[in-house]
């Protein structure tokens, strides 16, 4: 090797996340919690919540009840630590599609959701204030969109925040580097998360990138980056809490990795056994980001067994309550093919539409 | 003679080229050690380790790029879109770079390149998993745009593909994939490209479809006959390069004609079809040329997507339409 140009090697950048709450439900020597008892009874909930949902929508689905969906089970930490470090009466959401807790926790309603993913157009309808972008299917196509959202309310002189979502495979794609070096050139006031949860469907982490880790990607867009266990939510919560004050402050923009791990199958179509090495869900069911938080309540005698009963009860009322709203609704006609296209029907859609109203009358 | 199903016809003809030449190769998101979302790929990586069947990173621009960059380096590439809707992230690499490679750089680099992509409706897939692209396709010359409907022109016209130096969007109705099922030749059969293939005989009205449309015509034809009218359904089969002629004499034979196709209609491959009947066949025409395509509307949420799928019964108003006008 000729010696002239500094040797940066790649495949040895900075791997060990950040970690506050230890598997044993303990908190790591010098590290305190950032979030008050009461979040973190709240954030739990949360998780328990998407768990429980995550369940109930593959029982659906096998009863062709439900659509196609992600869940989120494994990854309930990155997402919900994540959530609590925003203001969701400023700040946004930009989802992917494995986000629901944080689609909740910035209001969106449970029906809304699942209207969606029954194929039902109506799910989109998100209410006003509500700040959250739709979810996204094309993978990182979400990332530069929330770049401007961001740099939009700068501009407006609005300090909000947004935070955005995507996985470890989507971070292959060109928009996730095209947005993370416009938003440095921009400072946006925008944290990604990238949720490195092992696999993108089949293709596993090591044959995304050569790179050691994908926050480390970050200085070469001239942004901080920081790598964070995604199974520990206070730490998800400190890492992205502090992205965002620096975000707001004006400091411009942060490349969040979390280090989180999916429990299974990559939707409710896929077959994860055919790929995913069992002695790998083994070695992760310990470190379940849900009881993790349970036990370091439970120590601390945050949550006990009634409050556990209580709790789990309103969540499923709360599912069955959304279930049985969205399956009583009148279902979506030829209509809501051309309701919302453009502003105003034009001459041309209006012949389609009423064609086809015609067609299903005589049907 | 074998009887197979669309995904069967695939996989065994990629075993098959990738066994015939040591320079073919198969890569994309998935398509190793799963065998592809669909299962086309099952299989191969054992068979063919994984110089050969190769996993890529999540970024169809890459995949479409590297294809180009393969085969001027004298390999033959199948790159698989894992569906048609994600062909946008690679469309300025099929489009503004593949398609016109050789002729950027007169003839010195051919592409023999074949871009598989599963798309078309029915199936109740999430948003964008499900649209009919093909006519965006069709305006970049230099690249041929295939849609096989049946499981043994799915093997031929993939072995011509395969076999071709120019690069070929191949489409793949998953709609079919593992409801159509047919005979298919063992062995070498390749079907060439720019010869549709007439999937029925009939005297009063031509129905033109192609991919998945074929099935929804062949219905329709059947429906039609009850009636008594006598339907002929054509399979264009190819789009890029389009049997003209064929298309001419089809269309002549009955005087009427049907276009069917599950893209919006405007701009759809179908005005391109109405235009050609009316350069080559327009004295023998009894009738206007009718399209039943999807409206211009997005792709809708399944729940709705029957509703923008061209069906049976839209055929079917159409052509008793159009054999009634005078
Ligand atoms: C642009 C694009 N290409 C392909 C797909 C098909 N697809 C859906 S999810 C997925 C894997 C995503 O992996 P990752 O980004 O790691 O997110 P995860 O689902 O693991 O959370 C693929 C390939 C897509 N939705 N969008």
């Amino acid at each position: 090797m000729s010696g002239f140009a500094p040797q940066f090697r790649p495949e040895q950048g900075e791997a060990t996340p950040w970690t506050v709450l230890r598997p044993d439900g303990g908190l790591e020597p010098d590290r305190a919690a950032t979030m008050t008892d009461e979040q973190l009874r709240e954030a739990c909930e949360l998780m328990l919540f998407s768990r429980a949902f995550d369940e109930k929508g593959f029982s659906l689905q096998r009863q062709g009840r439900f659509g196609t969906f992600s869940p989120v089970r494994g990854q309930e930490a990155s997402v919900v630590g994540a959530a609590f470090a925003l203001d969701p009466a400023r700040d946004w959401v930009v989802p992917q599609y494995r986000e629901l807790p944080a689609l909740l926790r910035q209001g969106l309603p449970l029906e809304q959701f699942m209207l969606t993913f029954l194929g039902d157009p109506r799910g989109g309808a998100a209410p006003e204030g509500v700040n959250v972008l739709p979810i996204q299917i094309g993978l990182a196509a979400q990332l530069p969109q929330a770049v401007g959202l961001a740099w939009g309310h700068a501009l407006q002189g609005r300090d909000s925040v947004v935070a955005v979502f995507c996985g470890d495979g989507a971070s292959s794609e060109g928009d996730f580097h095209e947005a993370c070096n416009l938003a440095g050139t921009l400072r946006a006031p925008v944290v990604f998360v990238v949720q490195n949860n092992g696999w993108a469907i089949s293709t596993p982490r090591a044959r995304q990138s050569a790179a050691a880790t994908l926050a480390g990607r970050a200085p070469g867009y001239g942004i901080p980056g920081a790598l964070v266990d995604g199974n520990d939510l206070l730490a998800v919560h400190q890492v992205v809490a502090d992205a965002v004050a620096r975000a707001r402050a004006g400091e411009g923009p942060t490349l969040v990795e979390t280090l989180t791990y999916r429990l299974g199958d990559h939707n409710t179509a896929d077959d994860a056994s055919r790929y995913q090495p069992a002695e790998e869900l083994e070695a992760w069911a310990p470190r379940d980001p849900i009881s993790r938080v349970l036990t370091h309540l439970r120590t601390r005698e945050l949550w006990d067994d009634a409050h556990d009963t209580a709790v789990r009860e309103r969540i499923a009322a709360r599912i069955d309550e959304a279930v049985r709203t969205v399956e009583a609704m009148e279902p979506p006609g030829v209509e809501h093919l051309f309701e919302h296209v453009t502003e105003t029907l034009s001459s041309r859609l209006q012949g389609q539409r009423a064609e086809l109203q015609a067609q299903v009358r005589t049907r | 003679m074998t009887r197979l199903n669309m995904l069967q016809a695939i996989n065994t003809t990629l075993r098959g080229e990738l066994a015939r030449d040591e320079r073919t190769l198969v890569l994309g998101q998935d398509v190793g050690r799963l065998g592809g979302v669909f299962r086309a790929t099952d299989g191969l990586l054992d068979e063919f380790g994984p110089d050969r069947v190769v996993d890529m990173p999540l970024a169809e621009a890459s995949i479409v790029g590297a294809a180009i960059g393969l085969a001027a380096a004298g390999l033959v590439p199948i790159a698989e879109m894992q569906f048609l809707g994600f062909s946008h992230q690679a469309f300025h690499q099929i489009g503004a770079q593949l398609a016109r490679m050789r002729y950027r750089s007169q003839g010195r680099f051919p592409m023999p390149v074949v871009i598989r992509a599963p798309f078309g409706g029915g199936v109740r897939t999430p948003e964008l998993h499900s649209e009919a692209l093909e006519a965006q396709f069709v305006q970049s010359p230099g690249l041929s745009v295939v849609m096989p409907a049946t499981p043994a022109d799915a093997k031929g016209l993939l072995q011509t593909a395969v076999r071709s130096s120019d690069p070929v969007l191949f489409c793949e109705p998953l709609r079919g994939y593992r409801l159509v099922t047919g005979e298919v030749a063992d062995g070498d059969a390749p079907v060439p490209f720019g010869k549709l293939r007439v999937a029925r005989d009939g005297t009063d009205v031509t129905l033109v479809a192609w991919s998945a449309a074929v099935q929804v015509a062949e219905k329709a034809a059947e429906a039609l006959a009850e009636e008594g009218i006598s339907a002929a359904v054509v399979d264009l089969r190819t789009l890029v390069p389009l049997d003209e002629a064929g298309l001419a004499d089809a269309v002549a034979a009955t005087g009427r004609c049907v276009v069917v196709h599950e893209a919006p209609l405007s701009a759809g491959f179908g005005a391109e079809v109405v235009a050609t009947v009316n350069d080559a066949a327009f004295y023998s025409l009894e009738a206007p040329v009718a399209r039943v395509a999807a409206p211009d509307t997005p792709y809708p949420p399944g729940r709705i997507e029957d509703h923008f799928v061209p069906g049976v019964d839209r055929v079917v108003a159409a052509a008793r339409a159009t054999v009634k006008a005078a």
